[in-house]
């Protein structure tokens, strides 16, 4: 039956080179943890991306009953958690999942510096992959803001002042941030939403794809 | 046995298969149920709300009651006024729901100076007799609802909504 179908449509629009190209490459021997166990170390890029599927999936569905209001956003995700089923689990999720992608992600870079991956000629993609830590840090720090309890609202406090202490255009920073010179509240927290689902997975994407096109491209780096 | 021999790439296949799509399924499952929570929440029936409409003023023309009840929307808790069109027919109490059945737009009652007997929808000038029942060739398709209605004390009270029983 799915034979038929993936016939049909292959017959048509010759989808199997596509999918040849993405699927279908060899995992040398020295990357593979059938071989070298301690080749696990090379799953940790593999992994952090898997999290980061499951980070946008389950944030999809928590923006079903979020809002990104200061009345309503504590209730709403205090609902979303207590009274919807799975909440807790949904959100436990996200939750979770945000910590494990960067413990990952950290990890991961730990396996590409220690390999000595990052040399040529893969610097462009190491550089790609410290934009990318930046923008899962980025996604962490705006997160953390969303379910607007007293950890969330101190601990931007916090942050703010960090980025706030930038010489020369600190003060922007934090204005451009927090959307106000000195309240921390409603707009900081629209924007932080915006941000979090919006305008940093756009980021994430796009580097995501850069990173893989040239990992595709160049292979992976040869044994120690 | 079957004599068909399942090779090595093929078990792996089925095997890799199988254990992926539980693990997806696990993935998935509560994201879907989650998602789906509110067509599957379980309601309580309303109660009865007490209006500020006396019984004995009411008559056979329909009067619009108003009653006020609060309301809890997932996590936003409000205060929301509905209206019942209420009448009496010999002693019974009637209170006919002011939601048109066609697109869910207030009907009047005499809305239209033409039908001056009759609930009248703004929207798409839908009609209905007093019982409720929808006049044919106007754009409804079935009878206006009904809420349960009583007396309380002298004053109307209006309960939950239930399709029309008079026609």
């Amino acid at each position: 039956m799915l034979n038929k179908l993936y016939d049909w449509v292959d017959e048509r629009l010759d989808i199997t080179p596509i999918w040849r190209d993405i699927a279908d490459h060899e995992v040398p021997e020295h990357v593979n943890p059938a071989h070298h166990f301690s080749a696990f170390v090379y799953c940790f890029g593999g992994l952090t991306f898997f999290i980061t599927v499951i980070q946008i999936l389950s944030g999809m569905f928590l923006t079903m009953y979020y809002v990104p209001d200061i009345e309503n956003a504590w209730q709403s995700v205090y609902y979303l958690q207590n009274e919807v089923a799975f909440g807790e689990i949904v959100r436990g999720m996200h939750h979770w999942g945000a910590s494990l992608v960067v413990v990952m992600i950290f990890l991961h870079t730990l396996r590409v510096f220690f390999t000595g991956s990052y040399k040529k000629p893969r610097e462009l993609n190491w550089v790609v992959g410290v934009m990318l830590f930046g923008v899962i840090l980025g996604l962490s720090f705006t997160g953390y803001l969303l379910p607007w309890d007293m950890k969330a609202l101190f601990a931007t406090k916090v942050g703010i002042e960090i980025a706030a202490s930038v010489p020369l255009i600190g003060g922007m920073i934090k204005v451009l941030l927090a959307g106000d010179s000195t309240i921390l509240g409603a707009q900081t927290l629209t924007r932080f939403f915006a941000i979090h689902v919006f305008f940093l997975p756009a980021a994430l994407l796009g580097l995501l794809a850069a990173h893989f096109i040239m990992i595709r491209r160049q292979g992976i780096s040869g044994p120690l | 046995m079957s004599n068909n021999r399942v090779s090595r790439r093929q078990f792996l296949g089925y095997t890799l298969t199988g254990v992926g799509g539980f693990m997806a399924a696990g993935m998935l499952m509560p994201m879907v149920r989650f998602a789906v929570d509110p067509v599957l929440q379980q309601k309580g029936a309303g109660d009865f709300v007490l209006t500020d409409q006396r019984v004995e003023d009411i008559t056979e023309e329909p009067v619009r009651v108003d009653f006020t009840f609060e309301q809890t929307d997932a996590w936003y808790v409000s205060e929301v006024t509905n209206s019942a069109w209420v009448y009496k027919e010999g002693d019974k109490l009637i209170a006919l729901s002011p939601v048109c059945k066609h697109l869910g737009c207030t009907v009047n009652w005499a809305g239209d100076p033409e039908h001056p007997t009759q609930f009248f929808c703004p929207c798409h000038a839908g009609r209905y007799e007093k019982n409720g029942q929808n006049i044919a060739g106007t754009p409804p398709l079935g009878p206006l609802d009904e809420y349960l209605v009583e007396e309380q004390d002298g004053y109307v009270a209006i309960g939950a909504v239930r399709p029309n029983t008079l026609v």
